[in-house]
């Protein structure tokens, strides 16, 4: 039995805590917070020159070639510290679509500059309130044009370019392809939306006539998405894990120091049971996505299972430990001076960026029927 | 990151099948939850059959030194034989308490003949051990007990009465802790002894349970007079003693966990044949999400083993994240097992086992669940002992920490 991170990993995550520790305070979060800038360039500048763009991408792309594991690593620490970068929507989505559905020559066109950092990617599938299925998407791309509005894409406004889920026939499930579109090009309008956490980009991309190319088969899209989506799943459920964690600890601390009616508010049992379930809340999370990290760094076809699985168990975990660290703070807790509120946006937006718990859980039992069914 | 045993962890798993395929007939494909019912004395009998023969072949107790019986072996032997051994229909768990807790604390404080004396009957399954800790005014708050030990030349005299005693009624010996002083607080008054549980001077009463069964007891003691070789630990260092035992059920690893009862797999395979008043329950969304979040906490748990395993493999101790077994799977078995009655719909109240779907696996767990989420730790102790132990936040204020026992306040 191994089911634990290596001393190497272990080693990256100590290293990867320093670099975050110094360059994403809440100070810098608050930055974007408060309107200071679209995403923090200075930190991702340094996440690039740490190389964490480039963790899974081949050496012969530019990149290190490392596994899943590592990133995931990371990505618990860019949770923890709730960096406000393009990194999920660049590296978790953009670059393992193009590894997962990308041919030859858009491998070679797009990996190295992903891995650099000179190219800043997302992935755009929502629009507006509701799911976006083979049965709702009305985005099209015909000969070669995208047509219609995505709303939300997260970092639109900062992204370089946009994968884009669109419709190419009304063939059901295969109804959908993906498509490339470059976001500075012709034919796109963006626009900033506000959403109820300003540390992280979101727009509104309206596309009229803009030129795209197809990544993957005519038809494959919803496919390639659900495939995308359970990785980026996995990923997103270590910063979920992260940020759940340093809610913990943000509670326990304040109840050590808080007094009132004469003692440590930690001492009152109504406290202790609710960071005692914050806890168990949280271990149980980072044992699911330990699994959807064995499932995704050894690509076993459990992987749709083990990734629906820590998406749900993450969500629910941060969730509940970012409400209750407000609560545990009290009146304090819910003022924009303290940081519980840079946790309470996370936690939402990133419980929904890719689908909200309930949906994954249908993703979880349909995939135990299928095992049934098999 | 691998599920894999190491080489040796392997060469061990096979030697320990092959062993168990030579002793042992695997479990059939039944699900488990009503296999053949034996009455208590034949299952005591079969039990102690197999004690014997895994004790010879040094499987009983792999971790304790070969001198006492045991294999020298290393905690994730432990595991990888009660995982194999799991797969096996053999009759285990009256052993479970005094292997896992009196023996071992015997072996902390009792002299070298003790050892000498009871440690083999018990490995071998000759003799077995009760612990008689709680009593009707002492459950959570284990140390206001009131059963009183006196003095009286080379003997001690016991009076009172235990409670929840597992197994005191097939028991040969217990581990018995007292109150020896009641003029000190509460902590520091108390000692430890073991005694002869068939000792005419004590009487062991069953408790009837919710559900009819009656795995616990009323144990009474009337002027039982016991040895002061007896003793275990100095005359008022029973806490200290008692906290020896318990941190011996702690360490058993992968205990505390929520029995045989059913699970999302159950809640999936009742759903599929079950109707509700919009169709087939396994397409109903409400309960499809039902199901998922049982398997969550269910999965979530299982992989928390496994960090511990993984630990234990490694050589090092487990981290905390081993303490929160309990406290998911027991509110979660009353959970599930109430939503299966549910999806029954009226019939859900039907018991019997050829009346309810899955030999009605929901309606008998949902009756004993209650007793899981109290007995071994309470679902409200667990999580003081997760706050303190692992959080670090301080512990209760005792109203009573200071005050001579024989002063603190009591209800009626």
């Amino acid at each position: 039995m191994n089911f634990d991170f290596s001393d190497d990993q272990k080693e990256l995550r100590e290293q990867a805590q320093r670099f975050l520790r110094d360059r994403c305070t809440p100070k810098a979060v608050r930055n974007i917070l408060e309107g200071g800038d679209t995403y923090d360039r200075t930190l991702w500048k340094g996440v690039v020159e740490m190389g964490w763009t480039a963790t899974v991408i081949p050496e012969e792309f530019g990149g290190l070639g490392l596994g899943y594991l590592e990133l995931c690593v990371i990505a618990e620490e860019l949770g923890r510290v709730v960096a406000p970068i393009p990194f999920a929507s660049s590296v978790y989505l953009a670059t393992e679509a193009i590894l997962l559905a990308g041919s030859a020559e858009q491998k070679a066109k797009y990996l190295p500059k992903l891995a650099s950092g000179e190219l800043v990617g997302t992935f755009a599938m929502a629009e507006g309130a509701g799911a976006a299925t083979p049965r709702t998407v009305r985005t099209t791309l015909k000969s070669g044009k995208l047509d219609g509005t995505k709303v939300p894409v997260a970092d639109g406004n900062v992204a370089d370019f946009a994968i884009v889920l669109a419709r190419t026939s009304d063939d059901g499930e295969r109804s959908l392809t993906l498509a490339i579109v470059d976001l500075k090009g012709p034919g796109v309008t963006r626009k900033a939306v506000t959403t109820i956490d300003p540390t992280r980009d979101q727009a509104e991309i309206a596309f009229a006539g803009a030129p795209a190319e197809a990544l993957g088969g005519a038809g494959d899209g919803w496919s390639l998405t659900r495939q995308i989506q359970d990785r980026a799943a996995v990923l997103v459920a270590f910063e979920q894990v992260g940020g759940a964690s340093a809610c913990l600890e943000m509670a326990k601390d304040y109840a050590l120091n808080r007094y009132a009616f004469g003692r440590q508010i930690a001492s009152f049992q109504a406290i202790k049971h609710k960071l005692a379930d914050m806890y168990v809340n949280n271990e149980i999370a980072r044992s699911n996505a330990y699994y959807g990290a064995w499932a995704l760094s050894t690509g076993s076809a459990e992987l749709p299972e083990a990734a629906a699985g820590a998406r749900v168990s993450a969500t629910q975990a941060y969730d509940y430990a970012s409400k209750e660290n407000i609560q545990t703070h009290g009146g304090m807790g819910f003022t924009w001076e303290l940081d519980c509120q840079l946790y309470f946006r996370r936690a939402r937006t990133d419980g929904l960026s890719l689908g909200p718990a309930r949906a994954w859980k249908e993703r979880l039992v349909q995939q135990l029927e299928r095992k049934n069914a098999a | 990151m691998d599920f894999n045993d190491s080489p040796e962890e392997a060469a061990f798993r096979t030697e320990v099948r092959a062993w168990l395929e030579a002793n042992a007939s695997p479990k059939g494909e039944a699900t488990g939850f009503n296999r053949a019912r034996w009455s208590e004395a034949d299952a005591l009998k079969r039990a102690k059959e197999w004690q014997a023969k895994r004790a010879a072949a040094g499987y009983a107790k792999i971790t304790w030194p070969k001198e006492v019986g045991g294999r020298g072996g290393t905690p994730i032997q432990q595991v990888i034989y009660n995982q194999e051994e799991a797969k096996f229909d053999v009759p285990t768990g009256f052993f479970d308490i005094g292997l896992g807790m009196c023996i071992p604390t015997l072996m902390t404080y009792g002299k070298p003949e003790d050892l000498k004396r009871y440690v083999k009957p018990a490995l071998l399954g000759q003799e077995i051990w009760c612990q008689l800790f709680s009593e009707p005014a002492a459950g959570s708050d284990v140390a206001g007990l009131r059963t009183r030990a006196e003095k009286d030349g080379d003997e001690w005299v016991i009076n009172g009465q235990k409670v929840w005693t597992s197994g005191a009624h097939y028991s040969d010996f217990g581990i018995l802790l007292t109150r020896t002083d009641p003029n000190v607080p509460k902590h520091k008054g108390l000692t430890m002894f073991y005694i002869d549980m068939k000792d005419p001077a004590v009487v062991v009463k069953p408790i009837k349970q919710i559900n009819g069964g009656a795995n616990f007891n009323e144990v009474y003691f009337t002027d039982l007079r016991v040895k002061d070789s007896q003793r275990l630990g100095a005359v008022g260092d029973g806490w200290k003693v008692a906290l020896t035992t318990l941190m011996h059920e702690r360490l058993a690893v992968g205990g505390g966990g929520g029995g045989n009862g059913p699970d999302y797999k159950e809640l999936l395979e009742l759903a599929r044949a079950t109707e509700l008043e919009d169709g087939p329950a396994i397409r109903n969304a409400s309960v499809r999400e039902k199901i998922a979040d049982t398997y969550v906490r269910t999965q979530g748990l299982k992989y928390t083993t496994y960090r511990t395993m993984t630990a234990l493999s490694r050589g090092q101790q487990p981290g905390p994240e081993a303490s929160i077994g309990k406290v998911v799977s027991a509110p979660k078995l009353q959970d599930v097992t109430g939503y299966g009655m549910d999806l029954q719909d009226q019939a859900g109240v039907l018991i019997g086992a050829s009346d309810a779907p899955l030999e009605a696996a929901f309606q008998q767990a949902y009756m004993w669940a209650p007793g899981l989420r109290i007995a071994g730790g309470t679902d409200e102790i667990l999580r003081n002992i997760i706050a303190e132990r692992v959080l670090g936040l301080p512990g209760d204020i005792r109203v009573d920490k200071d005050l001579p026992f024989k002063d603190a306040p009591t209800g009626r």
